[in-house]
């Protein structure tokens, strides 16, 4: 079955990934800006990183059929340094017309400190200023349900963005609802340990009721799984949800949200090599 | 737009013939982590923020007043309403830490 995962740092994962989520019915995906695993000294280093997002990984995704989108943005695990959001924020409007770029994401907060609030509504003021989408991180564990309703309260107290063009990820049981109520869509990450499993997210699904809300991978440089994707499809199967409700989640969903860019499509995606490849085609069909 | 529950097609019983197995396997695999932490011995377990919370969710997931997970998140969570003044850590620790005098 072609599914979309909204949420897969693939600049931390290596080839055979992007080949098994192919193999696995992966026909595109969104990349948002990452932590490193360790800060930046400077905020050079984020020129290769947005030219890694921009044109290394989609010619990589591309090998395999798969559309590879980006967001981009100053990760909330930097930013509480003020001073570097500053120097990064600059540099984000000169890759904003690139073809792959969806919006600003994934912004948001982490430890929920005065200064990531600070970031965190400097980056929506760029959105607004350049009619962006935009991918929101919300903090894990213990600061999960503070830091969500802070975004929430930041969101809807500025006013000038549709909540319909804002995904606010990492929903959990105690967040989902304040997301969705909002008219936001809401993400469900399906992430070993510290997110959601996907029992745990089929069970959020039949208590919202499927209307936006996505899953995705979250793969990143932790222990995380590429292929997450269609093992909560097929968890889904096991709890006896039809094909319609499974393919409503991993696919229309995502491609209804990210649709409101009108850089996002499904159609063919174009190889290293410039010639066409059917995302839905047979792997070794190529 | 308001969105319907999607309800789980299987019944109660069937939902325990299929997932019984491995809900029990994860039930001992926590009461073998309590029995670690009694074997250890060590008077600081009681005293951790981590714990405290932990036991406390343990005790609403014996309870039977629904929403279980809700309430188990809820316990885990950091209950302040204001953003913090400076970053202490850069990561979660699953718990929310009280403050001298909380608690």
């Amino acid at each position: 079955m072609e599914y979309i995962d909204m949420h897969a740092h693939m600049a931390s994962r290596t080839t055979d990934d992007y080949e098994q989520m192919a193999l696995t019915g992966c026909v595109a995906l969104t990349d948002p800006a990452f932590w490193a695993g360790f800060d930046r000294s400077s905020a050079d280093g984020f020129d290769d990183y947005f030219h890694q997002l921009t044109e290394v990984e989609p010619k990589r995704a591309a090998r395999v059929g798969i559309r590879h989108y980006t967001w981009l943005c100053l990760n909330p695990k930097e930013a509480d340094n003020r001073s570097l959001a500053r120097a990064v924020i600059e540099k984000i409007p000169k890759y904003l017309d690139r073809p792959n770029v969806l919006g600003i994401g994934e912004i948001g907060l982490n430890r929920v400190t005065r200064n990531e609030v600070a970031t965190f509504q400097d980056h929506l003021d760029l959105a607004v200023a350049h009619n962006q989408m935009i991918l929101i991180h919300t903090p894990h564990l213990e600061d999960k349900y503070k830091g969500t309703r802070i975004i929430v309260e930041t969101l809807l107290k500025d006013g000038r963005i549709d909540p319909g063009r804002i995904l606010i990820d990492h929903a959990e049981e105690h967040t989902i609802g304040m997301i969705l109520k909002n008219g936001f869509w809401a993400g469900i990450t399906l992430y070993p340990q510290t997110k959601v499993s996907p029992q745990r997210a089929i069970d959020m699904i039949e208590r919202a009721g499927p209307e936006r809300i996505c899953v995705s991978s979250a793969c990143d440089w932790g222990p995380s799984l590429p292929i997450a994707i269609p093992r909560f499809a097929l968890e889904m199967r096991r709890r006896c949800h039809s094909e319609r409700s499974i393919r409503k989640i991993i696919y229309e969903n995502p491609a209804a949200f990210l649709s409101q860019s009108p850089r996002f499509t499904l159609e063919n995606v174009t190889d290293r090599n410039g010639q066409k490849a059917a995302p839905s085609a047979p792997l070794g069909a190529r | 737009m308001e969105s319907a529950p999607l309800p789980c097609p299987m019944t109660g019983v069937q939902l325990i013939d299929e997932y019984f197995i491995e809900n029990r396997t994860r039930l001992l695999d926590l009461a073998a982590f309590l029995d670690r932490l009694d074997r250890a011995a060590d008077p600081a377990v009681d005293a951790d923020f981590r714990m405290r919370a932990f036991r406390e969710a343990v005790r609403t997931l014996s309870g039977s007043d629904g929403d279980r997970v809700g309430r188990i998140q809820m316990i885990f969570s950091d209950p302040r309403t204001e953003p913090t003044d400076g970053l202490d850590q850069k990561s979660a620790c699953g718990a929310y830490r009280p403050e001298k005098g909380e608690r």
